[in-house]
């Protein structure tokens, strides 16, 4: 099970946090901390795994992957596998590149919401529930279509909407 | 596509993350938030803001809660969100909610009823959007309220649906299995199902119910081999292929569950003997996935009844892992050893080179992975070096809980393997040292008692060896600054017990330094007790010995302290001490007996030695002593005999309600009856209570029930004191037993192992590889399995046998290939990927019936492999038809809608079948578009009314370029 999804960039700060077994607030910032921590000190050309156990309790692995500016991080237990959980980031990824072309931390800041439904296609409860980009994709912008149909206001500036039409 | 990705937000939010963004420290980015939470407190609570203004502010108290501040003030506000019509604003109020509450929040009952409404909702994404908000926020008491719904869910026409009722279900089963107990069956059902993203995620849970439950899913072993056949031979649709690979996580789900439902069967791992072996050939090992893959190939087949020609794949996978320059692989190499040596203990030695690579490399992680690996294959031979090599690491590392981890380790090791006393006491030293206080104090009291025991053999000058090693390590020791509390314990009883036994060393010197100990450090209460009770027995050892004690000034005036001190245990062992030094050599001989700490001491519960004195005390007119139980006893009768004293007591204070008043009727029931309805305590106390005012009679006899059952539970836990208590120090002391004989055996082979590292030292100059990294290798894997006979050339000769087994390994699995498909096994992974396509080509031009055909076949082949148990077979085939009548179909249809919507919408179709290349060329091209479209981005901003700093143009950079 995947136990947390963290996104943040090299300057410590968080872009996405989404926990899977409910926990406080401060112990949420106290978990983010000492992940960064640990990402912080580790050398450039080394594996992309951590042993997180000190930081999640017993049964925990982390994987991260680093993109440009950002540090995506999944927590997860024994159920899965470690290479395969580095994949996973990358299809994430590479969905939020094809849902925002050429994704950059901006995007994913200001589409906050976006970038959870995206999430919650992947990860449903703490389990995967889809892997293929293209599936994800699909969903993501039915989703898009009807809510934009539901909901005929405009929410942004006029000088933006070029932006919307892309 | 796309259409959705620019900024929703407006400029106060763009502004707020921009200036969080630019904020150059905590202070100031909590001082931005504090002033958002004012805005946003004071915007929230007006009346009539419209509906999209007041999701973009429920989306920036999310932001703000995820930057660790409080946003309970707007909860309210989001569950009342999830009301709303519009189906954006609900779906933001359910992101909203899931991320804000957990499922005891006060506000989760007023959501529950929009959940139960949504969830029937026509529309599916509403419906999707409940399921989401049901795993995260339903608990035990809440789920009858939506289960209904949700099992309905599991026929929705919708694949996306059903995926998400069946996640739902599993949490339900994760939160209380009791609860949806009787539905488990539906797992088993979607496993059949149409889509083949809803079988996959059925996967998941019903991963977890055979990790609990193995043997009631054996019957599906032959499904899961079926569905893992497909998948391999890329059945499913294109869209599921990752990296050229077919569905690659579904195939490391269906491993992990074979893996599982084949552990210690014989039968079940026939049947999946060939499909493992299929993937193994298959597997792409120059992708990530590909990797992830034959990992978990490698974990299936050290899991299940072990196969020779499996198990020499997976050590070729493991050889190439560990060969490779990436760090995730080695780290997989490692872990993947890990679990082979545990079925094939000879292949280490193959990899014995890389594994000390890995050792030496700066990765952390790797570097702990290996730990975990020497710790696996430690034996007698090489626990020297590996503990060694612990030790230096714990040294090195401040991470506490790992430090703690190693320690227990190192202690564990040590303790089972240990080739001499001498090196386990100064493996225990600097494990103490080190690792200080963070060692578990049972680990102290352990060393402790093995030094006192010895290695419980009769040799009693071996144990006298080990205490006076013991002695000097620690008199030596003592000189060092700062040791930990726990050491000094050990150091200052050991002292104690033997600091003056073998005459090496003069009272006055070891009383000298256990006053130094208690000076230095005297924050330290426990170690102080130790020290004082260790110079009563050094004082109390040369009182017996006949010699004068002269007492130390410096150890006079410290038990003057401590005559004095706040501490009454201290005191009070300074007065025993006080004590004993006044008393002549004989009492002192029997009260503390030299070396004395492993004898039994009697007690004698009875005090029968007190016999004499009772009688006396008696005859002269004391009361004889009456036991509790008899005493409460007669407490009763005396109630019984004087009503009007027990009334005016019993009219105290009264901790339960009163009851109604009732007819008396009730009280006239004998009090036997109630006696014996004592062990149902409910109906008991409201006897009482209406009985006592009108007859004490029956509320003396209910008392005495209810001291009676008081009296039986004191009964039960004293049972369970004395039976906890001696089983404990029985199996401890055969655990200590066992450490010994381990120890003693070992002296032998290791002396075997020091020669064969001396013929090795002889003949290292043949080889090329640095002479420390070898010796290494030599004192960690070498003499492991053969001893004496094959001595310098060890790992020359098992390498140069490993290389014959590769080869002779590839013209085999490559003439297998060959009949089916002409791909040579360890060819460079393009010419695989030629090969696959023909393959796939062919699949969708096969008429549905032959493809029903195929499925079949494997089912009837496995069926007459078993040549014992032919009736098992023919009981078990019409099973698997039942099973799959339904999935041929399915797979049928699939293609066909495939077709049909490439048809409708051929755009959508060409992005999923060329995803995976687009992204190749993407990244190949060197992303010149990339930059134009940054700029385009800013520029954007910029129009919006927001000025990039210096700091934000890196917030464009391309994450993928």
């Amino acid at each position: 099970m995947i136990k947390a999804v963290m996104v943040m960039n090299t300057q410590g700060k968080t872009r996405l946090a989404k926990f899977y077994e409910y926990l406080s607030v401060e112990k949420q910032q106290e978990l983010i901390r000492g992940v960064f921590a640990v990402l912080c000190s580790r050398a450039e050309n080394v594996s992309n795994f951590i042993d997180a156990e000190s930081i999640f309790g017993p049964d925990s692995c982390l994987v991260y992957k680093h993109f440009a500016t950002l540090y995506f991080v999944f927590v997860f237990d024994s159920s899965e596998n470690e290479l395969a959980v580095l994949d996973l980031i990358q299809v994430f990824v590479e969905t939020l590149d094809r849902c925002f072309k050429n994704v950059c931390e901006l995007d994913i800041v200001f589409n906050y919401s976006k970038v959870h439904t995206i999430l919650d296609e992947m990860i449903f409860g703490g389990q995967v529930v889809e892997t293929s980009s293209s599936e994800i994709m699909k969903a993501v912008e039915e989703i898009s279509k009807l809510e934009a149909a539901s909901n005929a206001i405009t929410l942004i500036p006029k000088s933006a909407s070029g932006w919307r039409s892309r | 596509m796309g259409s959705q990705g620019g900024f929703y937000q407006s400029k106060e939010f763009l502004d707020l993350v921009k200036s969080i963004g630019e904020a150059r420290s905590k202070a100031e980015e909590d001082r931005i938030v504090l002033g958002e939470i004012e805005t946003l407190k004071r915007r929230i609570s007006d009346p009539d803001i419209p509906k999209f203004k007041m999701k973009e502010y429920i989306i920036r108290l999310v932001y703000v809660e995820m930057l660790g501040h409080d946003a309970s003030f707007g909860y309210i506000h989001a569950v009342k969100m999830t009301h709303d019509d519009s189906l954006l604003v609900k779906r933001t109020g359910y992101l909203a909610v899931t991320l804000f509450l957990n499922e005891d929040h006060d506000l989760i009952i007023l959501i529950v009823n929009t959940i139960q409404k949504d969830l029937k909702s026509d529309n599916y994404l509403v419906v999707c959007a409940a399921l989401n908000a049901v795993c995260r926020l339903i608990n035990e008491e809440t789920i009858p309220a939506v289960l209904p719904q949700v099992v309905e869910l599991l026929a929705h026409p919708k694949e996306a649906v059903r995926k998400k009722a069946i996640m739902a279900l599993h949490r339900f089963y994760q939160k209380s299995p009791s609860s949806v107990s009787h539905l488990v069956s539906n797992f088993r059902k979607r496993l059949c199902d149409n889509d083949p993203g809803v079988m996959g995620a059925t996967l998941c849970p019903l991963f977890e119910l055979i990790t609990i439950d193995v043997s009631s899913y054996k019957d599906l072993v032959i499904s899961f081999v079926s569905i893992l056949k497909q998948v391999a031979e890329r059945r499913l649709p294109k869209a599921y292929d990752y990296h050229q690979m077919p569905a690659p996580f579904i195939q490391i789900k269906l491993l992990k569950i074979l893996a599982l439902l084949g552990s210690g069967d014989k039968q079940a791992s026939e049947n999946m003997y060939t499909v493992v072996g299929d993937i193994f050939r298959k597997c792409d090992s120059s992708s990530n996935i590909g990797n992830a893959v034959l990992y978990e190939c490698i974990c299936c087949v050290s899991s299940i009844y072990p196969n020779p020609k499996l198990l020499e794949s997976a050590a070729d996978a493991i050889s190439r892992f560990l060969k490779s320059d990436s760090h995730n692989l080695k780290y997989m190499g490692i872990d993947a050893l890990g679990r082979l040596i545990k079925i094939s203990p000879e292949i280490a030695e193959q990899h014995q080179l890389a594994v000390i690579d890995c050792l030496e490399d700066p990765d952390d992680t790797l570097k702990r992975k290996t730990f975990e690996l020497l710790y696996k294959m430690t034996k007698s031979t090489n626990v020297e070096v590996i503990v060694d090599r612990m030790i230096d690491y714990m040294i090195s590392i401040n991470d506490n809980h790992y430090k703690t981890e190693i320690a227990s380790r190192c202690v564990e090791l040590a303790e089972q393997f240990a080739p001499s006393n001498q090196w386990f006491i100064l493996t225990m030293n600097k494990v103490f040292e080190h690792a200080g206080d963070l060692v578990n104090i049972k680990v102290a009291h352990n060393l402790m008692r093995l030094i006192a025991e010895g290695f419980g053999e009769d040799d009693d000058t071996a144990d006298s060896q080990l205490r006076s090693s013991a002695v000097d390590s620690y008199l030596h020791i003592l000189g060092e600054p700062k040791l930990p509390s726990v050491f000094l314990q050990v150091i200052c009883w050991v002292l104690g017990e033997y600091g003056t036994a073998d005459g090496k060393y003069s009272a006055s010197l070891v009383t000298g330094k256990l006053c130094d100990v208690a000076e230095a450090y005297s924050n330290d209460e426990t170690v102080k007790a130790y020290a004082v009770t260790a110079l009563m027995k050094i004082y109390a050892f040369e009182i017996a010995a006949g010699r004068k004690v002269d007492m130390l000034p410096e150890c006079q005036s410290l038990m003057e302290e401590f005559l004095a001190s706040h501490s009454t245990d201290l005191q009070q062992r300074a007065y025993e001490l006080q004590a004993v030094i006044g008393l002549d050599a004989h009492a002192v001989e029997s009260i503390m007996p030299s070396d004395a700490s492993c004898e039994d001491i009697e007690v004698d519960k009875a005090l029968s030695f007190l016999n004499g004195y009772i009688q006396d005390s008696i005859e002269k007119g004391a009361q004889p002593y009456i036991p509790e139980s008899e005493r409460s006893g007669m407490l009763n009768i005396s109630k019984f005999r004087n009503q009007d004293h027990h009334e005016a007591s019993s009219h105290g204070l009264r901790f339960e309600a009163y009851e109604l008043p009732k007819q008396t009727v009730q009280s006239k029931i004998p009090p036997a009856s109630l006696a014996s309805t004592e062990l149902v305590p409910v109906p008991e106390p409201v006897y009482v209570r209406e009985s006592y005012p009108t007859t004490t009679v029956s509320s003396a006899s209910s008392d005495a029930g209810s001291t009676e059952l008081k009296l039986r539970l004191d009964g039960v836990q004293k049972k369970w004191g004395r039976q906890t208590h001696s089983p404990a120090t029985s199996t401890s002391s055969s655990t200590s037993q066992k450490t010994v004989n381990g120890a003693t055996q070992v002296d032998g082979s290791n002396t075997s192992n020091s020669r064969t590292r001396e013929t090795y030292d002889s003949r290292k100059q043949q080889v090329e590889i640095t002479p420390e990294k070898q010796k290494l290798a030599a004192s960690l894997f070498g003499g492991s399995s053969k001893t004496e006979k094959k001595p310098a050339t060890g790992h020359k000769i098992s390498k140069s046998s490993s290389h014959m087994v590769e080869k002779s390994h590839v013209p085999k699995s490559s003439m297998e290939v060959a009949s089916e498909k002409k791909v040579p096994f360890q060819q460079p992974p393009d010419l695989l990927d030629f090969g696959e396509p023909t393959v796939q080509s062919n699949a969708p031009s096969v008429d549905p019936f032959k493809e029903l055909e195929d499925l079949l076949e494997p089912t009837t082949q496995v069926a007459s492999a078993e040549n014992h148990g032919s009736t098992a077979a023919a009981t078990k085939s019409p099973d698997i038809m039942g099973l799959y009548k339904e999935t041929p179909a399915g797979i049928h249809n699939k293609d066909d809608s495939d077709i049909l919507s490439g048809l409708s919408n051929p755009p959508v179709t060409n992005m999923l079948g060329g995803t995976t290349k687009t992204q190749v060329a993407q990244s190949s091209k060197g992303r010149r578009p990339n930059l134009k479209d940054s700029l385009q981005k800013d520029t954007l901003v910029r129009q919006m009314g927001v000025t990039p700093s210096s700091l934000n143009p890196i917030l464009f950079k391309d994450l993928l370029g």
